[in-house]
């Protein structure tokens, strides 16, 4: 544990919202994204993929393609290193990076339609996709697994003959080849016992689709290797270190020969966390000799990476007639697509983690199938599982006749009340979230036919990891801010409001930056709510140390005792009275005769962290003729801890629940009886767009973090956990029938309220 | 393969270029030109991130091939604001932090820009669907439609 812990009782810049850093640039069109990124002599790079689901891969001719003028290089499967299976640590999770490796270009067999088996690099983009059309694959095909039953029968085809169940603690018992990938059980108390306490038991089961994060930035990389040299890679990620890791680790290479420079990044959500093309540009690009830029088309991006994992859920809930909940059992099935790792394992620890309910069994199960390799989005696996969960607290209060936020008020947790997967809870703001809720005048407004009021709650862990910041004050005495977390979403207005706050210079004056893995320490990722709090606190603590030397170089300058010395508001005061207070940037313009430039640096591996709760209410109008359903209202609360940037923060909630609203009503991966993605372009996976959605009203909730020096929690993921299940009990209200699968799409919902 | 003489007016300033007969006008900005603050999101005209307007009129540019060009006045994001400064539409959407990642961004700018010449003072309802051809996946376009009435308000102000 090594976070500051010092805290400031009052602000100045922090919860003030600035423009941020970069806005000039990202307004004008001059922000350079993964696509913009060119070099001299460079050639362009195009993926051969996968005509068919399932198949072995019989013989690959690339003679003609190669013998194409304008066409400097031919990959396939055989020009890739053979990793050997090893599970790298890569931050939230660990990956198996010989699946990584197989999942970027096929070795024997195709796992999904659109896996790619060869690439071209050729002297414009036009000549490399005619070159794809003279490879030749010959495909042995076989049978298609494309769902949870088939791929758990008895007979199933197995994607992976080497593969067995495993737990946490290693093979099932009796193991033998399955598509079960993984089993975990977390239980607790004694659930039997638990459901004969019961005075009323609900249970049903609820289905998700397999769905995409739609960031519109498809993924895009310019890869410039030379042979014996140095490899340097521009690409879109939520990581640039952790890109590193994996494509050194897709290509059994040391990441010391590695660069990796982030590019700006047009969304991630969790699918910018996995390398598609990245090392396929560095073989390529060695093999010619030139740099080589690869963009995928958006038809790409959703046939071959990202998706959100479908899942199957199966819950039984038992409560007292007081509304106690006294029993919670689940069986969880997530699709993890053609390799393992779903997000079942969040999905299992998250599902009741907002409730004190004495006996829990909850079993989990990550089952491969033939799409694509599942990736994270936004608090992976807790959506789902919240879907099934809080429709089924839904359902008691309903049938118990207390009201739906009272229920949850009753079996909350708060300070103190240990997580269903272990740890205590420090100070959250769960309960005042609920509360919350219920003061808002929309809950008591009354509602007209066919329309019904839904609510929801969501919990996200939240993490912390490693961190590097550092804090240069330039000779004018404006400030450069340096970090190696990739800004998603309006970070580096974050990271300079810390330095301001620190510093006492107004953030205008603060340039905050993302480095590359060359210009500042490691970083984690992007990911799993943590960059304004770990990231964060290594700026603040850069920046501390950055005042510790301004007052040092002060107490020289007056030749006084540096403990003589406060900083108060961007000047060096001399507590005696003895000098002129000196600001800092007459400090930075004498830095040279002093000792030199003045910088602050940190590096922590942030703990403690603290997890975020929300809760959300809508409204929700349904058209018995049409099956459509427009949101009349949508409200979301969520204890943010402090808001560094409240327009930002606000920014998340509001761009969390969106997307949930797409997952509730709208998106959704559609198959052929081949395996083949049948709607992979924006017009028919369909995401909100302006006109679907009303504004979204928030109320930030703000119980400070003990562990952050401001107070500071993760927000970023939590407002896409509630949404469907608030949705779906809104419609199931409006309706007078349980939801149970999404999205509640205009055909679906039409069958279900003609269904009598 | 014969290449395509164009000659058009972009951003104000005469340009003369080289396309494929089968080159989109987003590819021409983008790969010819070096204009790469038009961004491509879909390339099949859903996503509205190449917006740009030809003699005024608001198109995605992927759908428009470069040799239609010839002739026409074309407008991208590198043409909204000036040595004098941003476009009101541009220090509103920084004001009310209406961007996240900011790559829908720029066809925001250019859309918006659009609807006010259109109609200076539009309704909520009016925004959304305007802008219901330009998706967002950050902001929840929240933020969005609220720095466009802010823009239109003050714009019709200062008039």
């Amino acid at each position: 544990m090594n976070n500051p812990v010092d805290k400031p009782t009052e602000f100045k810049y922090v919860g003030t919202r600035s423009i941020r850093p970069d806005g000039v640039d990202k307004v004008t069109g001059r922000a350079r994204f993964g696509a913009d990124y060119s070099l001299p002599n460079m050639v362009h790079g195009a993926v051969l993929r996968s005509p068919i689901a399932h198949g072995r891969i019989v013989a690959i001719n690339t003679d003609k393609a190669a013998a194409l003028p304008g066409v400097v290089s031919v990959v396939t499967g055989a020009d890739f290193p053979d990793i050997p299976r090893q599970m790298v640590p890569t931050g939230e999770q660990q990956v198996d990076i010989r699946d990584v490796a197989e999942n970027i270009m096929a070795r024997n067999k195709v796992f999904y339609h659109g896996h790619p088996v060869a690439a071209v690099a050729a002297t414009s983009l036009k000549i490399a996709q005619q070159a794809l059309a003279l490879i030749d694959v010959e495909y042995e095909p076989l049978p298609l697994v494309m769902d949870l039953d088939t791929a758990q029968a008895d007979d199933a085809p197995l994607l992976h003959p080497d593969q067995v169940t495993m737990t946490m603690a290693g093979p099932v018992e009796d193991a033998r080849p399955s598509n079960v990938a993984m089993y975990m059980p977390l239980a607790k108390g004694d659930i039997e016992q638990g459901f004969a306490d019961a005075d009323l038991i609900v249970e049903n089961c609820f289905e998700t689709a397999t769905v995409h994060q739609g960031y519109i930035e498809p993924h895009a990389t310019l890869v410039d290797a030379q042979v014996g040299g140095r490899t340097r890679v521009w690409t879109c990620t939520q990581g640039g270190f952790l890109f590193r890791t994996l494509i050194a680790g897709a290509l059994g290479e040391p990441v010391s020969q590695l660069q990796v420079i982030p590019t700006e990044i047009g969304g991630g959500f969790g699918g910018k966390l996995s390398i598609y093309l990245e090392p396929i540009g560095v073989i390529l690009s060695r093999s010619c000799s030139r740099p080589v830029k690869m963009v995928m088309t958006r038809e790409e991006v959703l046939r071959a990476t990202g998706p959100a994992s479908a899942s199957r859920i199966w819950v039984k809930l038992g409560a007292k007639k007081d509304g106690t909940l006294v029993a919670a059992q689940a069986k969880l099935e997530f699709e993890a697509g053609g390799f393992k790792g779903s997000p079942m394992v969040p999905a299992v620890m998250t599902m009741v983690a907002s409730y004190n309910i004495d006996n829990v069994l909850l079993e989990g199960y990550d089952v491969v199938v033939n799409k694509p390799k599942a990736s994270a989005y936004r608090a992976p696996g807790a959506p789902q599982a919240a879907f099934a969960a809080e429709s089924m607290i839904d359902e008691l209060a309903l049938k118990l006749k207390i009201d739906p936020v009272d229920l949850r008020l009753k079996n909350a947790v708060d300070e103190g009340d240990f997580a269903v997967y272990g740890p205590p809870f420090a100070a959250v703001g769960l309960k005042k979230s609920l509360q919350a809720v219920k003061e808002h005048p929309w809950y008591a407004e009354p509602l007209a036919d066919n329309q019904g009021r839904g609510v929801a709650l969501g919990f996200w862990f939240n993490v912390g990891m490693q961190s590097s910041a550092t804090v240069r004050l330039n000779e004018d005495g404006a400030v450069t801010v340096v970090t190696g977390s990739p800004d998603i979403g309006g970070s580096r207005a974050s990271m300079a409001l810390f330095a301001a706050e620190e510093l006492g210079v107004p953030p205008d004056r603060i340039q905050a930056i993302v480095g590359d893995t060359e210009s500042i320490g490691y970083c984690d990722t992007t990911g799993g709510s943590r960059t304004t709090y770990a990231t964060g606190m290594a700026v603040v603590e850069a920046a501390r140390n950055a005042v510790t030397e301004l007052r040092r170089r002060a107490a020289l300058t007056w030749e006084v005792p540096v403990e003589q010395v406060d900083w108060i508001d961007g000047n060096a005061v001399d507590q005696s009275g003895g000098h002129e207070p000196l600001s800092l940037a007459q400090l930075t313009a004498n830095a040279g005769p002093t000792g030199g430039p003045i910088e602050g640096t940190a590096t922590l591996n942030a703990q403690g962290v603290g997890p975020g709760f929300g809760v959300q209410l809508c409204d929700v109008e349904v058209d018995p003729e049409t099956g459509s359903s427009k949101i009349l209202r949508y409200l979301v609360v969520q204890d943010v801890g402090k808001a560094v940037h409240p327009a930002y923060v606000e920014g998340q909630l509001q761009g969390g629940v969106v997307q949930g609203i797409g997952l509730a009503l709208n998106e959704e991966y559609l198959y052929t009886d081949r395996g083949e993605l049948d709607n992979a372009g924006f017009l028919d996976y369909r995401i909100p767009v302006a006109s679907d959605v009303p504004m979204i009203e928030t109320r930030m909730i703000e119980v400070p973090h003990p562990a952050h020096p401001y107070g500071v929690r993760g927000v970023g993921e939590t407002p896409i956990v509630p949404p469907m299940a608030t949705i779906a009990n809104a419609i199931s209200h409006a309706i007078g029938k349980r939801i149970t699968r999404v999205p509640v799409s205009p055909p679906r919902l039409l069958a279900l309220i003609d269904d009598q | 393969m014969a290449r395509n003489q164009v000659t058009t007016t972009i951003n104000g300033e005469q340009a003369e270029y080289l396309c494929d007969t089968t080159q989109s006008l987003l590819s021409v900005l983008r790969d010819e030109l070096g204009l790469t603050g038009t961004k491509e999101g879909c390339g099949t005209g859903d996503c509205g991130a190449c917006s740009v307007t030809v003699d005024g009129r608001l198109v995605c540019a992927c759908l428009m091939l470069g040799v239609e060009a010839e002739g026409k006045q074309i407008e991208t994001i590198e043409g909204v604001a000036s040595s004098d400064g941003l476009h009101p539409l541009q220090q509103k959407l920084l004001e009310h932090a209406a961007l996240q990642c900011g790559v829908c961004t720029p066809g925001i700018v250019i859309a918006g820009k659009a609807l006010l010449a259109e109609n200076p003072d539009p309704t909520e309802e009016q925004v959304r669907y305007w802008l219901a051809g330009n998706l967002c996946r950050c902001t929840g376009y929240d933020k969005i439609i609220r720095a466009l009435l802010d823009c239109a308000a003050e714009m019709r102000e200062v008039q």
